[in-house]
């Protein structure tokens, strides 16, 4: 090949410059010129590869690891907040409903409540009123027959008066006042 | 006449209107006198400027990057940070791209081609240096060579002897009389031109590079004398100079990338036969 690039290049014409007899052309290819290229090449490869690019490459291989796995780990935080959120959000609408259930409930226990008061106070409305009746009649009967008495006694004690000038005259007058009197009787009696 | 004697005498104390010629640089400023020349083997290497360079690249690579992953952590700081974004160019920017995941194997090598090129190539812009190694034609080539002793084996390897070279000469999807025409041409393409254009395609454009700089540059000094012309010729090129100066550094990351790249594609296509 060193050969066969030698050859090409020696007949490349017009490389010997003017002015330039005594130098070999920029073309040519000399061989310890080439031999120190290649090991120059050899060397940068030889220690690079076995010293420097080892170490980096092990390096941005665990570094691509750490960070796919930190992703998989964000992945991971990341459902689970998304499962806490939905949890959370499910608490948060049962709970709503059970707050309606209850206002609903607490709603119709008022009415129930309040019907009851209302039932109550009538019941005890319409006792108190009757409780009232009743003293009223009994205070009336006896204020009646308190009355009919005093008014028996008063009557009595007039016709006394007017029977004690007259009764003796008017035996028609002396049947008024026994029927009278009878009748108070049969009221007082009563 | 090489490089260091350019610079220390003929270049700058000629001027416009002095009597001397434009003294344009030329081959000359590619090379650079031994300055030690042991013979091992038979073979005598010659040690100048750029093989100095080109071993101090090694060294600064290795220094670099043996300190930035010397224990690598795993929330990155500093020197590690600016390594594996280099790591990670040459992995997914150029290996993956063209190989998928099995390019992963491939890391090591092209890393080293991509950073020790590079480097090569921006020593044409730091002061003293002030030459691409890469512009030297040899170095390339050795890289070229590397690379296709590399793939062309590892096809063969991987896809069998006959298979190999029937996947690269009889491409699918393309009418079976054009194999007459296509099979040698791919062939040719493939096995004999494409290491040249590999190690060319580097070489050129970093020689042209800085050849342009180094025109411009001693224009520059040579414009420099009494007269309007002169004066704004001078700063023209001066700027000029600088500019592309800028544009290098560009073209030194391009060519670099490009180069590797490249490695990277031919690998691939001798893992799998081409679609």
């Amino acid at each position: 090949m060193i050969n066969v690039f030698a050859a090409v290049l020696s007949a490349v014409p017009g490389s010997e410059g003017v002015g330039a007899e005594e130098m070999p052309s920029v073309l040519a290819v000399p061989i310890d010129e080439l031999i120190i290229g290649i090991i120059a090449f050899l060397i940068v490869f030889g220690v690079l590869g076995k010293l420097a690019l080892p170490a980096i490459k092990k390096t941005l291989a665990e570094r691509t690891e750490l960070i796919e796995g930190g992703l998989a780990k964000a992945d991971e935080t990341q459902a689970e907040a998304q499962r806490v959120l939905e949890e959370y959000k499910a608490a948060l609408a049962s709970a709503r409903e059970e707050a309606a259930a209850i206002r609903t409930q607490a709603q119709a226990d008022r009415t129930a409540i309040v019907e009851e008061a209302r039932n109550e106070a009538r019941t005890a409305a319409a006792a108190v009123t009757a409780a009232a009746e009743a003293q009223i009649a009994a205070e009336r009967n006896q204020a009646t027959s308190a009355l009919t008495r005093q008014v028996g006694e008063l009557a009595v004690g007039l016709a006394g008066k007017v029977v004690g000038q007259s009764l003796e005259d008017d035996a028609r007058v002396r049947a008024t006042v026994d029927a009278f009197i009878s009748d108070l009787e049969q009221q007082a009696a009563r | 006449m090489s490089a260091d004697v350019v610079l220390a005498s003929g270049g700058l104390s000629c001027h416009l209107m002095s009597g001397c010629g434009f003294p344009a640089p030329g081959a000359e400023i590619f090379q650079f006198d031994a300055v030690w020349a042991p013979t091992i083997l038979g073979v005598t290497f010659h040690i100048s400027k750029t093989t100095i360079l080109l071993f101090l690249a090694v060294v600064l690579i290795l220094g670099f990057f043996l300190y930035a992953f010397r224990r690598p952590k795993l929330v990155p700081r500093g020197s590690q940070n600016v390594g594996e974004m280099g790591y990670l160019f040459i992995r997914d920017g150029i290996a993956r791209e063209a190989m998928g995941k099995e390019g992963d194997k491939f890391v090591p090598f092209l890393f080293s081609f991509f950073f020790l090129v590079w480097l090569l190539n921006f020593w044409s812009i730091v002061p003293f240096a002030q030459i691409p190694v890469t512009s030297i034609f040899a170095i390339p080539v050795a890289f070229a060579i590397i690379v296709y002793v590399t793939w062309v084996p590892l096809g063969i390897y991987k896809q069998g002897f006959v298979p190999f070279f029937k996947n690269m000469m009889f491409p699918p999807g393309v009418p079976k009389a054009m194999y007459v025409l296509l099979a040698p041409i791919e062939l040719i393409s493939n096995i004999l031109v494409r290491p040249f254009t590999h190690s060319v395609r580097l070489f050129a454009n970093m020689f042209a590079g800085h050849l342009l700089i180094a025109s411009f540059s001693v224009a520059a000094f040579y414009l420099i004398s009494a007269s309007v012309v002169g004066i704004l010729g001078s700063v023209a090129s001066f700027a000029v100079a600088v500019a592309l100066t800028g544009f290098e550094v560009l073209i030194q990351a391009l060519q670099a990338y490009i180069f590797t790249l490249l490695a990277a594609v031919y690998i691939s296509g001798a893992l799998h036969a081409e679609h």
